[in-house]
């Protein structure tokens, strides 16, 4: 028997769905698909200021009002991708936590960009030999070292340029990977696929070099 | 050493061979696993790689968080 669900709160979630039968409207026609759209903006509103003033840190000179109409640039595009891909929604969740997540993805993309709308993306390979010489820590030991050494001789000698960019810019400079992939006029998915590539090849290359234990 | 014990910056660039989705996968069944997640139920064994996902991929990690965190706040408003 599957134990009982110990949250009330939290469980009712699972009903959400035969709660929220107004979302059917969104496929009609006239007054109440109407209706059904602004409700629908109202909940991605919500949850598009929930992210961007969870992630204000990042954007320090903004002001609140800036803020805003990032959250409301967010909620409308989030809109835009909900009707279109109303089809999509399998009822596997409530209705509104599938909206919601349209909304966080559409304000985190905002608000990262806006974060690094200033900041140059450097996509300079040679970033990387910095990497043996992050300095001294409490995995700073020996053994350490050598790893350190051999990921470095795999980034450069088994990665592609590509790979090699991919890696270097999200992993080692920070860049997020959706600016990234703007910047070089990809998709987020397409380079995770990259870096998700370098990593593997980057592990077959310190466990062939003596560092069986990395690659896991 | 295990993987424990690697510096993260070396966890980072490796990452993990355990088989993951990738974003597209992951956006796709985040909010059936946010939700799975809260009610307690096997989130991880129900929809098998996007935990290894979430650990590789920082940005897809921060909307998880966020949607997380807003079903919480839901569920106490």
């Amino acid at each position: 028997m599957a134990a009982p669900d110990t949250n009330p709160d939290v469980s009712a979630l699972a009903a959400a769905p035969a709660l929220e039968e107004w979302h059917l409207d969104l496929y009609r026609e006239g007054t109440r698909r109407d209706e059904a759209v602004a409700r629908l903006h109202g909940l991605l509103l919500r949850a598009a200021r929930f992210e961007v003033f969870r992630r204000r840190d990042s954007l320090p000179q903004d002001s609140a009002a800036e803020l805003d109409d990032l959250a409301q640039q967010a909620a409308d595009d989030a809109a835009v991708s909900v009707l279109r891909r109303l089809d999509d929604f399998r009822g596997e969740s409530s209705f509104r936590t599938w909206a919601y997540k349209f909304a966080l993805l559409e304000a985190a993309l905002k608000v990262r960009r806006r974060a690094w709308q200033d900041r140059e993306v450097t996509l300079e390979p040679e970033h990387w030999e910095s990497l043996a010489h992050a300095g001294p820590g409490p995995h700073d030991d020996v053994e350490n070292a050598a790893l350190l050494e051999a990921v470095r001789e795999g980034i450069r000698s088994t990665l592609t340029p590509r790979q090699r960019q991919v890696l270097v810019a999200t992993v080692l400079e920070g860049v997020p990977i959706d600016v990234l992939a703007e910047r070089l006029g990809s998709n987020r998915n397409a380079l995770y696929k990259v870096l998700h590539d370098a990593r593997r090849r980057l592990r077959e290359h310190v466990a062939a070099a003596g560092f069986p234990e990395a690659n896991q | 050493m295990t993987g424990r014990d690697l510096d993260p910056t070396l966890l980072r660039l490796l990452g993990s061979d355990e088989p993951e989705l990738d974003c597209d996968e992951c956006f796709a069944e985040l909010d059936r696993y946010v939700e799975l997640e809260l009610r307690g139920a096997p989130a991880d064994a129900l929809v098998p790689g996007l935990r290894a996902h979430l650990v590789g991929c920082p940005a897809c990690a921060e909307e998880h968080e966020s949607l997380r965190a807003l079903l919480e706040l839901d569920s106490v408003s």
